[in-house]
């Protein structure tokens, strides 16, 4: 029976969820409880990575220094793992403090046609003896060949994995396949796949990457995380082992979390609404969510009319600015001059 | 006078590009290091003198030149600049190296000129660090701003992205110095569509309190109008607004379509500061010369 491995980012993605706002108690009572239920990889930190605590993105209430000091005094077997997107997170600033901090997986990550901008990063990581995983986001915006393309740069410069993220959650199960297939056949490292449920499609796109070959899948407890959620961890598992892989996860002891931990500091239910379902159909980054939301309410335009805008010029993560500036356009289009 | 070129990519050939059209500056030598570089055979094609030996070109024949722009990598430049100082070659380092004296030819152009190794900072820090100065000037109690600066991924060539984090670090470093502010954070997104996107900043500043909007409108303005004068495509898309304790303005530089199209702003933001420098140094070093 094949092994799966579950990579948790509940306390990384989760943090859109939760508009940056985890406390040092979420964070404690979430990672000993991840400890005692035996996950592997416990991501933690701004959803958006180190360095992207921001006006641009959504300020955290806490450091990424402080997220990560609070979280490794809960681990022993689970490792700690943290996102650095180059462009935002810096070797010097970022990656190697928290390196020192405690953190021993880096997931590396950039627009999914930008690979070289991550080499000098992910050198860093594998030179002093950590695991570094590229990640390629917006993945649904580029070929299987174009993603081999990339991956193989990363595989170069020492990745010892290369995740793929459905950032937009806009990608069906059939073109996962295709995708991670491409990568599985063209690569020598594991390939991974990281699920948006914008469309419905988070379990369903998880466990076709598997069947196409995938050997991580990167998940959130109850699927809280950015646009309409990630793959949830429980659901998954469960899945997984119903269609006979093994996770080394008990799913009970998942619920027991879902339910015990997750639902009680959840800001609100993870569900599809329209802004969510409008960000997996224009292809935008699920984190632009409720930043649209809140620029349309203040110049007075549809959030979804936004999300679509956006989809349509291509804009990709880290560019949230764009969401401002399309609202203000579409506010004069419409002759609403809104609050400005 | 006579300049040398090192770096064949994007920046050196949008540079040669304006270099050719100066009246003050004339091209002697382009010189890169790798002899299949198309910088090199479209230099050659318009008759300029052309090197694959890089720096060694000048050091071998010292009197190629007055002027050296350094368009390779910040790794590179920290090869470069101590033998051209030895040189007494004035240096406009066009890589965010951390090294050399900062340049921002609308705030201290008359200064830099006391230096040899002159940094012109960033993409990023040309468009933005005169904004934010001239915010700073009607809010000075603020203490954060921000800049997220998104180009087009044909714009950022190999050198561009392997600078990344030097990138922001220089960035970060010439906001803080030239506006006074406390703490600046800078981040960088590279955007692959087609038709590319122009380049594209956005300066969030924090302020204390309900700001005075129409002054700093002014101001902003008024430091657009004098970048214009010598990158035209500068110009302001949004704002300033203000929301939430914070001024937002967004601002877009479209190129002169010289070596990449228009959408490469940011290679215009930064060829046009380093011509400026080097066309003032030229017509000083006229001045000195006619002077008795």
């Amino acid at each position: 029976m094949k092994e799966i491995l579950i990579i948790d980012s509940t306390l990384r993605d989760g943090s859109h969820a939760m508009r940056h706002r985890f406390t040092a108690d979420n964070i404690s009572q979430y990672a000993a409880a991840a400890e005692s239920a035996g996950i592997k990889v416990l991501v933690v930190g701004h959803g958006n990575g180190l360095g992207a605590s921001s006006l641009l993105i959504g300020k955290s209430l806490l450091s990424d220094m402080e997220y990560i000091k609070i979280a490794t005094k809960e681990l022993k077997k689970t490792k700690l793992g943290i996102l650095a997107i180059p462009g935002f997170a810096t070797v010097k600033e970022d990656i190697e403090p928290a390196i020192n901090a405690g953190a021993e997986v880096v997931f590396v990550t950039c627009h999914c046609t930008e690979a070289d901008t991550t080499q000098k990063h992910i050198e860093y990581v594998s030179s002093v003896g950590k695991e570094a995983i590229g990640v390629l986001m917006m993945t649904h915006m580029l070929t299987p060949e174009g993603l081999l393309e990339q991956a193989q740069k990363m595989q170069g410069y020492g990745a010892s994995g290369v995740l793929l993220m459905d950032s937009a959650g806009a990608t069906l199960p059939h073109d996962v396949m295709e995708k991670v297939s491409a990568l599985k056949n063209g690569l020598k490292i594991k390939v991974g796949y990281h699920a948006h449920n914008n469309l419905g499609m988070a379990v369903a796109n998880s466990l076709a990457a598997v069947e196409a070959g995938a050997t991580f899948i990167d998940t959130t407890m109850r699927g809280y995380g950015a646009g309409a959620g990630n793959c949830p961890m429980e659901i998954i598992t469960a899945v997984l082992h119903k269609s006979g892989y093994k996770t080394g996860m008990d799913e009970f002891a998942l619920m027991g979390i879902s339910d015990g931990i997750v639902a009680k500091f959840m800001k609100k239910p993870i569900e599809i609404d329209g802004v969510r379902l409008a960000s997996g159909l224009a292809g935008v980054f699920s984190g632009f969510c409720p930043i649209a939301e809140r620029a349309g309410a203040q110049f007075g335009v549809d959030p979804k009319e936004i999300l679509m805008e956006l989809g349509r010029r291509k804009i990709v993560a880290g560019q949230e600015d764009y969401i401002t500036e399309v609202a203000i356009e579409l506010a004069k289009k419409k002759g609403n001059s809104g609050k400005a | 006078m006579r300049v040398a070129i090192i770096g064949t990519g994007n920046i050196g050939s949008d540079l040669l590009a304006k270099v050719m059209r100066s009246k003050y500056l004339e091209c002697s030598l382009f010189a890169g290091r790798s002899s299949d570089s198309k910088g090199i055979a479209r230099a050659r094609e318009m008759g300029i003198s052309t090197s694959t030996d890089s720096v060694d070109a000048i050091l071998r024949d010292p009197s190629c030149c007055d002027i050296v722009f350094d368009s390779t990598t910040a790794e590179s430049h920290a090869r470069h600049a101590p033998p051209l100082i030895k040189l007494n070659k004035y240096i406009l380092d066009l890589t965010p190296s951390k090294m050399g004296f900062m340049c921002i030819p609308l705030l201290n152009l008359e200064e830099a000129l006391n230096h040899r190794d002159i940094n012109l900072i960033s993409c990023g820090g040309q468009s933005s660090i005169p904004i934010a100065h001239a915010f700073m000037k009607s809010c000075p109690e603020t203490e954060y701003i921000e800049l997220a600066s998104s180009i087009s991924s044909k714009s950022a060539g190999p050198g561009t992205r392997i600078n990344i984090d030097e990138y922001v670090w220089s960035t970060k470093k010439g906001i803080e110095q030239f506006s006074g502010v406390k703490r600046a954070k800078v981040m960088l997104s590279l955007n692959p569509a087609e038709p590319p996107i122009n380049m594209h900043n956005t300066l969030y500043m924090e302020t204390k309190g309900e700001p005075d909007i129409g002054t700093i409108r002014k101001n902003i303005f008024e430091v657009i109008e004098k970048m214009k004068k010598y990158t035209p495509g500068v110009h302001v898309v949004a704002g300033p607004i203000y929301e939430e304790g914070r001024v937002t303005v967004i601002t877009s530089v479209v190129g002169a379509g010289d070596f990449l199209p228009k959408y490469a702003g940011n290679l215009d933001i930064m060829t046009c500061a380093a011509v400026v420098v080097a066309e003032e140094c030229a017509k000083k070093k006229f001045l000195e010369g006619a002077t008795p």
